[in-house]
């Protein structure tokens, strides 16, 4: 059951959920009842087509007010792959609700309406993409129906975003460019007639083509303890297993680890996934580690394997995307959750807000708004087991929570 | 010695991973247990999180009092195997002491007053996460729910205020008052959990599979005529069809579909070439477009 995660954004009327309904209605995902819905709602706003955005656009005030406001999941498959859909909305005061859409998603489609070109708002799905390193990203020329299906037009903004991509300072990115129409079909699932010139694959073969694994980069092994099982039951009484998930590389039996931040060495005894032992576990797997001596371990720690060991630090230099309508300011205290790893921390410096349609940077600025992103410093109250974000993601990001609201209130980059 | 490698289950290692966090980030949580498919996959999935240890939590089970006597003997069953705590509350007390009043007529379900039941409890027993097995394809409204959704006093959901989600980590910070509805298998589908069903060979309950039963059609779906529970016209003629349930809710308003899955592998296939999506059988989420957002927004599950 493994599954290609996938993040969408566009511009308002970019014809997003269109695409996805068209996904969803050619890989015959739609079940009949949902079909009959969108087929009766359609007809009763008078449209002559099939308005498949009604499929995706869950929330009555979306519906209402006809935008997508919130990440929606939506889930398909084919019988080569099983896909999730984080469908982001495309306003610009939604920045923050791409950021999380993207966050989990191993590729990313980036929608543009042939007839607008590159608009500032794709300049900031481009950004992000950059930002959370999303190894493979599609953009999708939309509309290609309402500009005659011109190979011209198609070339200009494949060299536009081309020439984003050379300024961008992530270069493994694999770029694959597709004109299309959502509301007709042309190369969504089957190869559109109407445009002999292009010569590359339909959208849903490039995706079932996807490994999420491939597209994921390997890293050092990282493994947070969630928690500490002690059964003390007769059968396991002395067992003492550490429970977490795997990130980066693998762990094997007899691997020499560090478990941090204490440094003391020890070395992998057992691995149990449920009623089972291994002797080698891949990165991804939520197991229980035992280790061959009694060292103390408990929540928050993290073992490393020996000479891979993250920084150990209380200071952070992070670019980081605010999403809270109270702006970040410098000075200000907020608890840092650094995987399942929690502390206080202090902004010190506000350096910069960054702008994300490339044009660079606004200097020592006085607070940082809801879906800005800036580059800040921080103070931590506790040592944290840090990688840069682009050396390993997982233990390269990190959320500020709000201490009087509880709530999530931006997303951290660690450089 | 074994040499084997584990093999990595992208849903099922976020799931255990969800499992654990909630156990570290809260002190007093609940498994809601319906005896419906996706919670005994939680159940699985929790002994996974915690094995060797025992599940570290109580199952509770809001009993509207119209449920399959299938589920509820399967429901005991298993939580005497586990050897974990049960807890019942029933709607039929709330409906008693005046609290909610039951619905009448044609389409009348407890299902709606379960809420109620289900927030006495949590105050009752000062639960502050709720563990539950709704997923995101289930239904549009449940398509933007977080992993860790938030509720207030009443148990109500905030769609338009939700925290984001970033990467996996999960923020459990509320206050007091407040509680966390926990979702671990958010992003499984439905033929994502009946294939791991098969895959790890778990006991459910045998109304899940096809079996011959007392029916009767109304409004196009299949309704079980076997008890008292489900309104009937004198005039809606009693048919013996061969059925199963994709969901087991309140039989008030849970209908069944035509089946010849008398397995597990049948069913599975079933649910790989089926036409109408699961909550397709279920009149309460007919009543209108946008009836699961209401419900949510009231607190229910």
């Amino acid at each position: 059951m493994n599954v290609l995660k996938i993040a969408t954004a566009g511009s308002v009327d970019d014809g997003k959920s269109t695409l996805i309904g068209r996904l969803l209605y050619d890989t015959k995902s739609l079940t009949d009842d949902k079909l009959e819905a969108i087929e009766e709602k359609s007809k009763q706003r008078g449209f002559d087509y099939l308005d498949f955005s009604l499929a995706t656009d869950g929330l009555v005030a979306e519906r209402e007010q006809g935008i997508t406001i919130d990440v929606a999941n939506i889930y398909f498959s084919t019988r080569k792959k099983s896909f999730i859909i984080a469908d982001t909305p495309g306003h610009i005061e939604y920045t923050r609700n791409m950021v999380t859409g993207a966050s989990t998603a191993q590729a990313s489609i980036v929608l543009i309406d042939a007839r607008n070109g590159v608009v500032e708002q794709t300049y900031r799905h481009f950004f992000i993409n950059n930002l959370l390193r999303i190894k493979d990203v599609v953009i999708a020329i939309n509309k290609m129906d309402l500009v005659d299906f011109s190979e011209e037009k198609y070339n200009i903004i494949k060299g536009e975003i081309e020439y984003l991509a050379s300024k961008s300072e992530y270069k493994n990115q694999n770029l694959t460019f597709i004109p299309l129409s959502a509301l007709q079909g042309d190369n969504v699932v089957s190869t559109s007639e109407n445009m002999p010139w292009y010569k590359g694959e339909t959208l849903l073969h490039h995706l079932e083509r996807l490994d999420a694994e491939d597209v994921q980069e390997k890293t050092q092994t990282r493994f947070p303890v969630q928690t500490v099982i002690r059964p003390k039951t007769q059968d396991f009484h002395d067992f003492r297993g550490y429970a977490g998930k795997i990130y980066g590389g693998d762990l094997e039996i007899g691997d020499e680890v560090s478990v941090l931040p204490s440094q003391t060495k020890s070395k992998v005894k057992s691995i149990h996934f449920f009623n089972e032992e291994f002797a080698r576990a891949k990165s991804g797997s939520s197991v229980t580690i035992t280790l061959e001596d009694n060292v103390n371990v408990s929540r928050g720690d993290m073992l490393v394997k020996v000479a891979e060991e993250p920084k150990i630090t209380k200071q952070l230099n992070a670019t980081i995307c605010w999403m809270d309508k109270e702006p970040l300011q410098a000075s200000q205290k907020y608890y840092i959750k650094h995987g399942v790893n929690d502390a206080q921390a202090k902004i010190t410096q506000l350096n910069t807000i960054i702008k994300t349609d490339f044009s660079g940077k606004i200097e020592n600025p006085s607070a940082l708004e809801l879906n800005q992103i800036g580059d800040i410093q921080l103070k931590l109250s506790k040592p944290l087991l840090v990688d840069a974000y682009n050396q390993n993601k997982s233990n390269g990001s990190f959320i500020l929570i709000n201490p009087k609201t509880n709530n999530t209130v931006g997303v951290g980059f660690i450089r | 010695m074994n040499q084997r490698t584990i093999q990595v289950d992208a849903l099922e290692s976020e799931a255990i991973f969800i499992f654990r966090e909630v156990v570290a980030q809260f002190e007093k949580p609940v498994l809601l247990f319906s005896g419906g498919k996706d919670s005994i996959t939680l159940v699985r999935l929790a002994q996974k999180a915690f094995y060797p240890a025992k599940i570290p939590f109580p199952l509770m089970h809001i009993d509207t009092g119209h449920n399959f006597p299938e589920t509820i003997e399967f429901r005991d069953r298993l939580t005497k195997e586990l050897g974990v705590e049960l807890i019942v509350r029933n709607v039929q007390d709330n409906i008693d002491n005046g609290t909610v009043k039951e619905e009448t007529g044609r389409y009348a379900s407890r299902n709606m007053l379960q809420t109620e039941t289900l927030l006495d409890a949590i105050e009752e027993f000062g639960f502050d996460a709720c563990i539950g097995g709704a997923r995101r394809d289930e239904e549009k409204a449940r398509a933007k729910e977080r992993i860790f959704s938030v509720r207030d006093d009443f148990g109500q959901w905030d769609e338009k205020n939700q925290r984001p989600e970033v990467f996996d980590m999960l923020n459990g910070k509320i206050d007091l008052g407040q509680n966390v509805r926990v979702f671990p298998i958010s992003n499984w589908t439905e033929l994502d959990v009946w294939s791991y069903i098969k895959k790890e060979n778990i006991e459910i309950p045998s109304i899940y599979f096809a079996h011959k039963r007392k029916t009767f059609l109304r409004d196009g779906l299949i309704w079980s005529a076997d008890d008292d529970v489900v309104f009937r016209d004198e005039e809606e003629e009693v048919v013996e069809r061969m059925v199963r349930f994709r969901t087991v809710g309140d039989m008030s308003c849970t209908a069944a579909v035509l089946s010849h899955a008398v397995d597990i592998t049948k069913v599975v296939e079933e649910i790989r070439d089926s036409s109408i999506s699961e909550r397709g059988a279920r009149i309460d989420d007919k009543r209108s477009e946008a009836a699961m957002e209401k419900r949510k927004q009231q607190g229910y599950f």
